[in-house]
């Protein structure tokens, strides 16, 4: 099924990096060719409390901004979203579209027979994997989870190669990047257990990579095709 | 004979360029930022003298990025005031003394300062206030709501609207132009929808960064810098306004007018340097108009496209980019042949339907539906506007799980 338009909810809890992901996803998706657009939950975020972010990528302009209250593709960032409701919707996947995707970052399968009840009769497919473990193993930092599941997004998507996340990433921490005080602080202390910012880069590129290859694998797997047509394929027609 | 070349730069090194090149011809590249990261390339651009900042959700960030700016000497003077009044209040000042001004605002910052929007209105001063507009309290909220813009629009003081950050960007450099013409000289607020613009992040086109507006030129206000006792202002000392008497009612009269006057006599270059007060969009047919501004406007296209392709019903949008000066005859000649129109706002009050009332009554018989409309902070899903519209005709609504 090709669309024109991927609607994506971030649920995560604060310093997870959700924000962060959204806009690498965004900047990933325009280096490949797409219209795309991103923006946090508007309100006050903390650590460990209920943060949000989205990201809507097209084959047209897009207008639509805000909240996503009817995403085609929802990314769990953190098991508390489902286990203790850390979300700002409830059930999580309220709204869900049909045909849609959803990616958890957790150990376990978290879903009740209710809800698997549910996405089956949506046909949403869900991808459980351990984010966490990913960014532990490879870049050796829970910090880098977010990494993971920009990998696991496009892996599956297919919509953007792994030079579209690389420039993303490149240029989420090359480039001086204001998205707020707490931001800027979370920078700093990442940067000082990495000490060296390029080999920040190189790590989050391979956390990417890892989880990539093993959504990809997935995908195939489960006999999905690429989610959009291919830009130039919308500018032939 | 050879003609030589005359170029000058501003105090930051960058070289002047009419602002017909720098809106128009220069040429511009591809970046991805956010709207507040926006108002700082505007900025860099346009040759500013003083800035006054006080922090407030959600236009810190652009309030801080202008101080940055300071810091890299392409601000002249920048300070953090001691609260939205005292910002306001020392912007004016600043003003006053011939300099080039902006400063930002959001929410509840707005109505504290809102004594002296009507001030820079009435001594004529071209401040350029970006307003992010947050919803005020209570109970709070920090969210996109613009029910401030209600509150501004009788300051006299001339209120665009943009879409995008990319129209945040053109509209700065142009308010600082048209808000600057002899005959025009009235503060310029230029609106977005906080957080919808401010902090979502888009591909946006900027021309290079070495070049700018033409300084400010104080002289050619209609009243002199910083002098402002002479008639028909005498502003800062026994101003006979404050007199009651025949005289002072007639002045102060006569100068409200004018004030408004000024704003009208701001559409030709408004008009010029934006392309048009208003944008249309959609199937010129459309049955079903939505007016609307800013985020609503947005919204509202992405309606209009699931209703013309997914619902085959012709619907269109006709944007309005100024709301002071309102674009009353654009708007009356752009709704012919609509049967339905729609007003969708994020506010409580419906201040876009009244404007649209008025602007309309008596020219087109439309019915006027103040719908969809959101509140608090609350997005508004195209989906959610397309159900409006279906439920109101009457048809199945299969959109919406």
């Amino acid at each position: 099924m090709k669309r024109r338009r991927i609607n994506v909810r971030m649920p995560a809890i604060g310093g997870q990096g959700a924000v962060t992901a959204a806009h690498i996803i965004a900047t990933a998706a325009d280096h490949a060719g797409y219209h795309a657009v991103s923006n946090p939950f508007f309100g006050a975020e903390k650590r460990m409390a209920p943060a949000e972010s989205y990201v809507r990528i097209g084959i047209e302009p897009i207008y639509d901004r805000g909240e996503v209250v009817y995403p085609d593709v929802i990314m769990v960032f953190h098991s508390q979203v489902i286990t203790m409701g850390k979300s700002y919707t409830m059930p999580f996947y309220s709204g869900i579209k049909k045909d849609g995707l959803i990616i958890i970052n957790a150990e376990e399968d978290l879903l009740t027979e209710r809800d698997k009840e549910f996405l089956e009769s949506m046909n949403v497919k869900v991808f459980n994997f351990s984010a966490t473990k990913f960014a532990i193993d490879i870049a050796g930092t829970e910090l880098a989870t977010n990494m993971a599941m920009i990998g696991a997004f496009f892996g599956i998507t297919q919509i953007a190669g792994m030079d579209s996340i690389e420039e993303g990433i490149k240029a989420r921490f090359l480039k001086k990047f204001v998205a707020s005080g707490g931001t800027m602080s979370l920078d700093s202390a990442i940067e000082r257990k990495f000490k060296k910012k390029l080999e920040l880069i190189e790590k989050n590129i391979n956390t990417a990579k890892a989880a990539f290859e093993l959504a990809n694998q997935w995908a195939k797997e489960q006999g999905i095709e690429p989610w959009l047509p291919k830009p130039q394929e919308v500018a032939a027609v | 004979m050879q003609k030589t070349e005359q170029v000058q730069y501003n105090r930051a090194g960058q070289k002047i360029v009419s602002p017909e090149y720098l809106l128009f011809e220069a040429p511009r590249t591809k970046h991805f930022m956010t709207g507040s990261e926006v108002v700082k390339e505007a900025v860099k651009r346009s040759s500013v003298d003083a800035s006054v900042s006080y922090p407030i959700t959600p236009q810190s960030e652009a309030a801080h990025m202008i101080g940055e700016l300071w810091v890299e000497g392409y601000v002249g003077v920048y300070f953090r005031g001691e609260s939205e009044f005292g910002v306001m209040s020392e912007i004016a000042g600043c003003a006053m003394a011939g300099a080039r001004t902006i400063t930002t605002t959001s929410g509840p910052g707005t109505l504290r300062a809102m004594e002296n929007f009507p001030m820079w209105a009435g001594s004529r001063l071209p401040i350029q206030l970006v307003l992010m507009a947050r919803g005020i309290n209570s109970p709070l909220s920090i969210q996109p709501d613009n029910l401030e813009v209600s509150f501004l629009l009788d300051t006299g003081c001339m209120i665009w609207h943009a879409e995008t950050a990319q129209e945040l960007f053109d509209m700065i450099i142009a308010g600082f132009v048209v808000a600057e013409q002899p005959d025009v000289h009235v503060p310029i607020i230029t609106v977005i929808d906080g957080f919808f613009i401010s902090h979502t992040r888009e591909a946006v086109m900027l021309p290079p960064d070495d070049i700018a507006l033409p300084p400010y030129n104080p002289y050619k206000a209609p009243m002199p810098p910083i002098d402002m006792e002479m008639s028909p202002g005498r502003f800062l000392r026994d101003p006979y306004v404050m007199k009651s008497n025949y005289i002072s009612y007639a002045t102060h009269t006569s100068w409200q007018f004018e004030v408004r006057a000024a704003i009208e006599r701001s559409r030709p270059y408004a008009k010029h340097l934006l392309r048009g007060l208003i944008e249309e969009f959609g199937d010129p047919e459309g049955e079903i108009v939505f007016v609307a501004s800013g985020t609503a406007a947005a919204q509202a296209k992405e309606a209009t496209q699931i209703l013309i392709h997914e619902e085959g019903i012709k619907a269109r949008v006709v944007r309005l980019k100024t709301l002071r000066p309102f674009p009353t005859q654009e708007l009356i000649q752009a709704v012919q042949g609509a049967k339905y129109i729609f007003v969708p706002e994020f506010n409580v009050v419906g201040w876009l339907e009244r404007e649209v009332r008025r602007a309309l009554y008596g020219h087109v018989d439309i019915p006027v539906i103040g719908s969809p409309r959101v509140a608090g902070g609350m997005t508004m899903p195209p989906e959610f506007i397309v159900k409006e519209i279906l439920q109101f005709l009457g048809k199945e609504v299969k959109h919406v799980v």
